[in-house]
């Protein structure tokens, strides 16, 4: 069992074959997460596992069971979008829009790690106790996340602005 | 991808049982490592029997070394207040490598057995010794700008890709394993081998024997460290060159030195000749430069990796100087 955006699935998973991500748009047609590169290099594939950013693609099915999955599709409130969903459109934070699923949920992540105290390589001091969003710790922690229209400043302008005051 | 049969462990007992008792058997950890290799047909194993569950504890043992579980997650290390305030330059290494995703899914123990990135290693259609034993090595004569400088053979110039195995050799880390035949420990530095004409054979590691820890003594409490890692672009790549090192040093002497390179070997690479050098003389420009000639002294350049020599000469002197 998967609870997949709050809802429990059973889908069964018959081919230990089957990754998260084909689990996901195949069997359970959450079309959200998307297939790049299917080898963990452009981060479209970007769901939150237990609220931690993972890759899709890599993770095989198998391994989710038991676990607590969101996707884009999951990551709204009360039938509206996520105050970063709606700073995506504010800033223009994409042109094509395909990997902006996965930029909203690798953002998600990011930010309850920064909450959390994980520091990134640009983190002045490795072992302070917090740390602040700068743009460049924006871009460095999330560099997992192409983007091939090249709205990068658009993406880090509504990240920055939406956990400017924490996580929400 | 080959057609495989997967369970879950609950303990290191019964991972260890399960492997022993299903022929062509692998570990899975994190699997981002793995599982982009079975999709390429470059692992094919039988089954996988998943230990991404068994015990990640990270804390200070009552023989105070500090020890992490093998299947803590990287992200949970780097961010283990434990970690970085008495290991820092464990949790720099970690941050310096992968995405924020992988390291929330890549684990300790899978993190020590990745696979190198060499490019021949990963295409099926190429010859490579470490893939297909005896078929040859196309890196050799071929794009070799990634490749080993240090302790590579006529058979294999691949690299380790590892940063926390970096800093964990400058470190004196030891690995703890379970096998069939009971429990044992190797030091890290023992952990891989060099290629020689077995390439195909990574690690002193036993068939069915897993990585259940690694811990790691106390490092000097005067000691400075730092882990500098030089790439092709600023974030998310493999380690052309990189440098973990320790320095204390008393009354402008150098008290301890320890140096460990990373992307120039098959293994992560102690540079115990340069830290012999280092040790006892004065913690000046001249005696860093000394110790960086001698860290290299052995480096065999291939036609496109030459420039790894003087790079990793010039990232240890600035990374030492940062330190003295």
């Amino acid at each position: 069992m998967i609870v997949i955006n709050g809802t429990p699935h059973d889908t069964e998973i018959t081919d230990p074959r089957r990754s998260l991500l084909d689990h996901l748009r195949e069997d359970v047609g959450l079309h959200g997460p998307k297939k790049g590169c299917d080898q963990g290099g452009c981060g479209a594939c970007t769901v939150l596992v237990d609220g931690r950013r993972v890759l899709a693609c890599l993770t095989l099915a198998a391994q989710a069971e038991g676990r607590s999955v969101t996707t884009v599709e999951g990551v709204g409130r009360d039938g509206g979008l996520d105050p970063l969903q709606e700073a995506f459109i504010e800033h223009d934070g994409f042109q094509c829009g395909y990997c902006t699923p996965g930029q909203v949920c690798s953002a998600i992540g990011m930010a309850d790690e920064v909450a959390r105290g994980v520091p990134s390589r640009v983190s002045p001091e490795i072992g302070a106790a917090s740390f602040d969003l700068s743009p460049d710790e924006i871009r460095e922690r999330m560099s997992g996340n192409l983007c091939r229209c090249g709205a990068y400043n658009g993406i880090v302008a509504a990240i920055e602005e939406t956990y400017l005051d924490g996580p929400r | 991808m080959k057609p495989f049969t997967y369970q879950r462990a609950d303990d290191v007992a019964s991972a260890v049982a399960a492997a022993a008792a299903t022929p062509g058997a692998a570990y899975l950890g994190g699997g981002t490592n793995l599982v982009d290799l079975m999709r390429q047909n470059v692992e094919r194993p039988a089954a996988l029997v998943d230990v991404s569950r068994l015990p990640a504890r990270i804390g200070i043992g009552t023989d105070g070394r500090l020890w992490m579980g093998a299947a803590a997650t990287n992200t949970d290390v780097a961010a283990d207040p434990v970690v970085r305030r008495d290991f820092p330059i464990i949790a720099e290494a970690i941050v310096n490598g992968a995405s924020g995703q992988i390291r929330n899914t890549a684990t300790v123990g899978g993190n020590l057995l990745q696979r190198t990135r060499c490019l021949y290693f990963y295409d099926t259609g190429a010859r490579c010794n470490k893939r297909e034993p005896g078929s040859g090595c196309d890196a050799v004569d071929g794009h070799n700008r990634m490749h080993a400088v240090l302790g590579a053979s006529p058979e294999c110039v691949a690299t380790n890709p590892s940063d926390l195995g970096v800093a964990l050799a400058a470190l004196d880390a030891r690995v703890h394993l379970a096998g069939p035949a009971g429990g044992r420990t190797v030091e890290l530095l023992d952990l891989h081998r060099l290629p020689g004409d077995t390439p195909h054979v990574e690690t002193v590691l036993a068939p069915g024997e897993l990585i259940t820890a690694v811990s790691v003594p106390p490092p000097p409490a005067a000691a400075r460290s730092a882990y500098r890692k030089v790439r092709e672009r600023a974030s998310y790549a493999f380690a052309l060159v990189s440098v973990a090192a320790l320095l204390e040093v008393r009354d402008g002497v150098v008290a301890s030195a320890r140096l460990a390179l990373g992307g120039v070997a098959a293994k992560p690479w102690r540079a115990a000749v340069a830290e012999a050098v280092l040790t006892g003389a004065p913690a000046t420009r001249a005696t860093f430069d000394r110790a960086a000639a001698a860290a290299l002294a052995d480096a065999r350049p291939l036609a496109h990796n030459g420039f790894k020599i003087p790079l990793a000469q010039r990232v240890i002197v600035s990374t030492l100087e940062e330190l003295s």
